[in-house]
């Protein structure tokens, strides 16, 4: 009898909960969960000091991508690589990179995580095994196969995570560099972060095949399509395609659907899409839906979360305090890491 | 009749001219048509000429620069747009490889009549991939025609001219120029491609520049003008082929020269035209020419190293005056 009146108040419980049954440990919830809400305020920040010109040049924000960066980071390792487009900030900060470098990264500030000598679309990190933002549409695709090559011929176990958008599979460098890692079996995890756009053009309109995982076929590469929408799903086709990756059975490719939110740059109004489009996919927002699932199965506190989110608010409003009150560099730094020799000879007339 | 146009819309009206006069001509880019080009360029010329003429290309740069290189070999015209010239890097190949060499390697058996344009140049705080000049990389390539021109008058002219040129021609605009406004004739004209204008008379010193270095470079004039130097200022409008003439006819007068370039010092268009004025007119020279270029490093995204990388007026000043022995 009592056991049974359990088993029903479980069916109950689980009925009434709107997500499905919760597969990870607390703590990857809440670091997911994190992780996006770091993301995400970063980047809120970002486009108001945009607005406000503290900030300039293009801005490519990741807003509604999020899901992407978290599901991945939790299925790799700290020693594995990852290069990706200019579209950058949320992958830089998934790999640990400082919120506050990052910030005064964007400022142009010497304390930047590149001292100011990239901006936006150029973070890189040696410690952090990133291996930057490309501003050039598809150029990490064969840089990315590259770093995973040196891993090989290094003999380490570990891969490297190209990451690039739907519109740089369009490339013709996506080709060769899918049949060379197949054909010498290089530890490299393509990932295209298929957002439905590049710039104002669909993906409809630039291929007949529209479903991006199917490139791969072309090359006998391992291909699937992920919900990009959900760090659990990122983080269960990402850990799958390690696993075969480090197994040395070469390359693997995953087509994860997301959505920007935002048009393509600060300057871009978005005007090719639909609101309804918008809303469509903010219904699904993985920050939102993470939250519930958290909150329905009882993962962790109402509470909880907020001390989360008081935290990063903190944390973010110091990044934007320690990004203001950083200098600018120095002309002198021009003349610097051009050349690693130290005396090159300049053409100074 | 002039009237006041923008140099977006300036280049947009010398596209749309040539096609209504030639069904050959068309436009390929990315975002060209539906978008009405990533700096609107291109505006309102997809619902003039419709998808067969006005054409959306994938991010593909060497596939859709070897597609028109064809295009013109089979007897069409393209316009190739790069949304910058940054990114015509991936097509180098078919521009320098094919669209260059089609004529001397087929003997004349076949014609490229293809012109290739996009900006060229920094534009703000764009950082090291997005800020580079090709004029000299381009313009060091036999076969191929380089134009550089931020007049929206003068550009007009010069794209009509380059689409019914009968050889490649690459052309040079500027991403923070296309919304600079200027006088424009109204009908037809053509603008000679080859040959420099002449944007402020002078006698003391010559300052040469293209694109638009020709701003700080104007700016530069009228500070030295209220020293009581006159310096003439020469807007190349081509890079390749130099208007010789037109150089060594003003550095006869002045005997003076410096060449503003925001391109890198190495092997750039000021090393061209120095030699050139060294060789042709060196007996008129009372002073070494001299230059100021973009700094010989890559362009990072701080203002600070902006500023300090480009040209300005008190750097042209400062060269000018160095050049007439006035520094202290
Ligand atoms: C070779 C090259 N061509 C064009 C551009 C201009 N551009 C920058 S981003 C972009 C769209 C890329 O879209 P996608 O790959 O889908 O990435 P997303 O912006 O959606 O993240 C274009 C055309 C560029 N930076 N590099
Ligand atoms: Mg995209």
């Amino acid at each position: 009898m009592e056991s049974g009146m359990d088993t029903a108040t479980e069916k109950k419980k689980t009925t009434k909960s709107r997500s499905k049954k919760p597969a990870y440990s607390k703590e990857q919830y809440l670091e997911w969960y994190e992780l996006m809400f770091r993301i995400r305020k970063f980047e809120e920040r970002a486009l108001m000091m945009y607005g406000q010109q503290k900030i300039r040049g293009f801005c490519h924000v990741y807003i509604g991508q999020e899901a992407v960066a978290a599901g991945m980071e939790s299925a790799i390792r700290k020693e594995d690589a990852i290069v990706t487009a200019y579209r950058q900030h949320g992958t830089a900060l998934g790999r640990g990179c400082d919120t506050n470098a990052c910030m005064a990264e964007l400022y142009g500030k010497k304390t930047g995580i590149v001292k100011g000598k990239g901006g936006s679309m150029h973070f890189f990190s040696a410690e952090h095994r990133y291996f930057g933002g490309n501003g050039i549409v598809g150029a990490q695709i064969p840089i990315g196969t590259g770093i995973a090559f040196a891993e090989k011929y290094k003999g380490t176990d570990n891969l490297c995570v190209t990451m690039f958008g739907d519109g740089a599979a369009r490339q013709g460098a996506l080709h060769e560099s899918f049949n060379m890692a197949m054909a010498w079996k290089i530890p490299v995890l393509y990932i295209v972060e298929n957002n439905g756009y590049a710039m104002g053009t669909s993906v409809e309109r630039t291929s007949n095949v529209t479903e991006l995982y199917k490139m791969g076929l072309a090359y006998d590469m391992p291909s699937e399509v992920v919900d990009g929408m959900s760090p659990e799903a990122v983080h269960e086709a990402v850990s799958r395609a390690a696993e075969h990756i480090r197994a040395g059975n070469g390359p693997y490719y995953l087509e994860i659907r997301t959505y920007r939110y935002k048009g393509h740059s600060v300057s871009d109004p978005a005007k090719y899409r639909t609101k309804e489009e918008v809303q469509q996919y903010k219904d699904r927002d993985p920050i939102k839906i993470t939250e519930q699932t958290i909150l329905d199965h009882k993962i962790a506190t109402a509470e909880e979360l907020k001390e989360i989110e008081n935290k990063i608010k903190e944390e973010i409003k110091e990044a934007v305090k320690f990004a203001e009150e950083s200098e600018f560099p120095d002309a002198s730094a021009l003349w610097e890491e051009n050349y690693v020799q130290a005396d090159y000879p300049f053409i100074k007339d | 009749m002039a009237r006041k146009l923008a140099l977006r819309d300036a280049l947009n009206e010398a596209m749309s001219e040539e096609m209504r006069r030639d069904e050959t001509v068309f436009l390929m880019g990315e975002e060209v048509a539906e978008y009405n080009g990533a700096y609107k360029v291109s505006k309102g010329m997809l619902d003039e000429f419709g998808p067969k003429r006005v054409i959306d290309t994938p991010i593909a740069e060497l596939g859709f620069a070897g597609i028109g290189v064809g295009a013109a070999m089979n007897g069409l015209r393209p316009i190739v747009e790069f949304m910058t010239w940054n990114f015509a890097v991936l097509a180098f190949d078919q521009i320098v490889n094919n669209a260059a060499k089609t004529l001397s390697q087929s003997a004349g058996e076949f014609q490229c009549p293809i012109v290739f344009r996009g900006p060229s140049g920094s534009a703000g705080q764009l950082a090291q991939q997005h800020s580079q000049t090709f004029e000299s990389w381009m313009a060091n390539v036999p076969g191929l025609k380089v134009i550089s021109c931020v007049d929206p008058a003068d550009a007009k002219g010069l794209l009509k001219a380059a689409i019914r040129d009968n050889d490649p021609v690459c052309m040079m605009e500027s991403e923070m120029m296309y919304g600079y406004e200027a006088e424009v004739p109204e009908g037809e004209y053509l603008v000679e491609i080859g040959k420099a204008a002449v944007r402020r008379e002078g006698t003391d010193i010559t300052l040469v520049t293209f694109n638009k270095m020709i701003f700080p470079t104007l700016e530069a004039a009228e500070l030295l003008a209220k020293e009581g130097i006159s310096a003439e200022v020469i807007d190349l409008r081509t890079i390749r082929p130099l208007d010789h003439k037109a150089l060594v006819d003003s550095v006869k007068k002045t005997n003076r020269m410096v060449v503003i370039d925001e391109s890198w010092p190495f092997a750039g268009v000021s090393a061209e035209i120095a030699y050139e004025i060294q060789k042709y007119a060196f007996d008129y020279l009372d002073a070494p020419v001299t230059r100021v270029n973009a700094a010989d490093t890559s362009l990072p995204y701080a203002p600070t190293l902006v500023e300090a990388y480009l040209p300005n007026a008190a750097k042209i000043v400062e060269a000018a005056k160095e050049t007439l022995y006035l520094n202290a």
